[in-house]
């Protein structure tokens, strides 16, 4: 199931903001998207998520068009969503969170076991509002929710942002181990380098809403090259 | 409805009862008139001025199937289906367009508030034939009550607030329903059609007026096109006073209304009642701002923040 955005031109309200994006991922990999603030990584993800209409440009996930599809319709074509700011939905319950995920992948398999394991957390707070977590198990709750579907690709906006570094470090180490045991497509945001080095194999970097580098292999330890693009 | 004989402030076992009964009659009817109305509101931000009509539909679907001949029971599945299907296509056509718009919801639905009536006035005259109270009344001392309107209704009423809740907090359905109102763009980056949760949220509303309407179809007295008001006030009052939370809002403000409402029709007649009821709600906006419940989560979240 391979991700593949070609031409991509996506805006608000007229304005322009992302200009000819190509990008592709493989299945199994793991891609990071690097860039400053307001630089365009979130209208990427948005627009690949279905949640923005591009105004050129074509989205295709496993061979199929999902460009004018509604983002309801690419979460049931098996495509997770962490949205950025651990967006959960505070009045429901950590439980009624992870229910809510079900519906990604369009099916009814569930992963629940897998994703207890990972976040025991959110099996003994099962019954806890979400918005009285504290940020970092929210984030795990964001990670969790898009994964209990069990999608084909995950989306993710951020992980580290407003989590403390203990947890930012797991964390990175369950995506990269979910990637491995599921066999989970990750294409994810961030601007934390420790994260980016931690889970990237290959990259791209964004800037003024257009693909500038593509940092494949060696090159994505290469600090100073990251930092290029992530430093002001 | 109450029929005092004795002088209504001596305070006797019988007049504790009476002013009982006229709550749990007021209380009925404000958690029916109100519920239809609570959800759609706060699922879309939508008022629907037009909910008394929606009642109203529920109203004549029970009273033309009952004169046709259908059994009462009957007639009132014809009512709530009427308001049902009305709501779906106002839906569809109308209020789709006015989603998270307040004061462009409220101008559209008050619009088609006035053309329903109107219809119904051109379509089946100026009234319908009332249909009698079904259950009779009991009496003690001198009062005497109905049992359909001061018993069964109040206890609908509670039963219909109970299955909201195990619907909103127990179903698969409920629960997305509460994700699509906290957040609809994640709740659609979840899988969620949001589209059709507001439909299906519409029709449930839409149902429940139709509920109302067939329910008090039999305790209206005369049916006429302009009884739409009547229910749509008193809804209109808790919707304000109760405030986002649709169950415990509900439930609250038809407590603390119905509390008023009934003391003030016992001692001074209906319309002081009436009154009262107005002005429990003026009062309650300049205290409490955003309802009850809006109250109430203030009073959590700084609870929480001193913890
Ligand atoms: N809903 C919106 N309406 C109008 N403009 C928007 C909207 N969301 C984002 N923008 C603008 O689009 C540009 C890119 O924003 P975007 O959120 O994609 O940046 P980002 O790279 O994700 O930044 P950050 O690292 O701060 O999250 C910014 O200039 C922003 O102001
Ligand atoms: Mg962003």
């Amino acid at each position: 199931m391979t991700l593949e955005v070609n031409g991509l031109n996506a805006g608000y309200d007229g304005t322009p903001i992302l200009r000819d994006v190509d990008l592709t991922v493989e299945t199994g990999e793991i891609v990071g998207i690097v860039g400053r603030n307001g630089v365009g990584k979130t209208t990427l993800l948005k627009s690949i998520m279905g949640l923005l209409e591009p105004e050129t440009g074509t989205v295709r996930f496993g061979g199929e068009d999902l460009t004018r599809e509604s983002a309801d319709a690419h979460a049931r074509s098996s495509i997770g969503y962490v949205p950025q700011g651990r967006d959960v939905f505070p009045g429901l319950t950590v439980e009624e969170n992870l229910t809510i995920g079900e519906g990604i992948g369009g099916d009814d398999e569930t992963r629940y076991e897998q994703v207890y394991e990972y976040f025991p957390i959110l099996e003994e707070r099962a019954d806890q509002d979400a918005g009285t977590m504290s940020g970092g198990q929210q984030q795990m709750l964001a990670i969790a929710r898009a994964l209990v579907g069990d999608p084909d690709l995950l989306l993710v906006d951020e992980p580290s942002e407003g989590v403390q570094p203990s947890i930012v470090q797991s964390i990175t180490a369950d995506l990269a181990q979910i990637n491995e045991s599921f066999g989970t497509t990750i294409l994810f945001v961030e601007q934390n380098l420790s994260v980016i080095q931690g889970l990237a194999e290959r990259c791209y970097a964004i800037d003024h809403g257009q693909i500038v580098d593509e940092i494949d292999g060696e090159a994505v330890d290469d600090r100073e090259r990251l930092e290029e693009y992530l430093v002001v | 409805m109450i029929t005092p004989t004795a002088t209504p402030l001596s305070i006797s076992g019988y007049s504790l009862l009476a002013l009982f009964f006229q709550f749990l009659d007021s209380f009925g009817f404000i958690v029916l008139a109100t519920v239809g109305l609570a959800i759609i509101f706060g699922m879309m931000g939508v008022i629907n001025l037009a909910h008394g009509e929606f009642i109203l539909i529920g109203v004549y679907g029970t009273a033309l199937a009952y004169h046709a001949g259908a059994p009462l029971p009957l007639g009132m599945v014809a009512g709530v289906i009427a308001a049902t299907a009305f709501g779906v296509v106002v839906e569809r056509t109308i209020v789709r367009h006015f989603y998270d718009r307040l004061l462009d919801s409220m101008v559209a639905t008050w619009g088609l508030a006035l053309v329903v009536s109107q219809l119904l006035l051109i379509v089946f005259g100026s009234s319908l034939d009332s249909i009698s109270t079904p259950l009779g009344n009991v009496s003690y001392g001198p009062y005497s009550s109905s049992v359909y309107s001061s018993v069964l209704l109040p206890a609908i009423a509670v039963c219909v607030l109970a299955g909201l809740y195990a619907l909103f907090t127990r179903t698969t359905f409920g629960i997305k329903a509460r994700a699509t109102i906290e957040d609809p763009e994640t709740a659609r980056a979840m899988g969620i059609d949001t589209d059709r949760m507001y439909v299906a949220t519409f029709a449930i509303g839409s149902a429940l007026a139709g509920l109302t309407g067939a329910l008090y179809a039999p305790a209206l007295g005369s049916i006429t096109p302009n009884r739409g008001n009547t229910f749509l006030v008193e809804a209109f009052v808790a919707v304000v006073v109760g405030g986002q939370s649709v169950i415990l809002g509900t439930l609250a403000a038809s407590g603390v209304l119905s509390v008023f409402n009934a003391t003030g029709s016992f001692l001074f007649g209906t319309f002081v009642g009436q009154m009262l009821l107005l002005l429990v709600a003026i009062v309650a906006l300049r205290v409490l701002p955003d309802g009850i419940t809006g109250y109430v989560d203030d009073w959590q979240q700084r609870r929480r923040a001193e913890e």
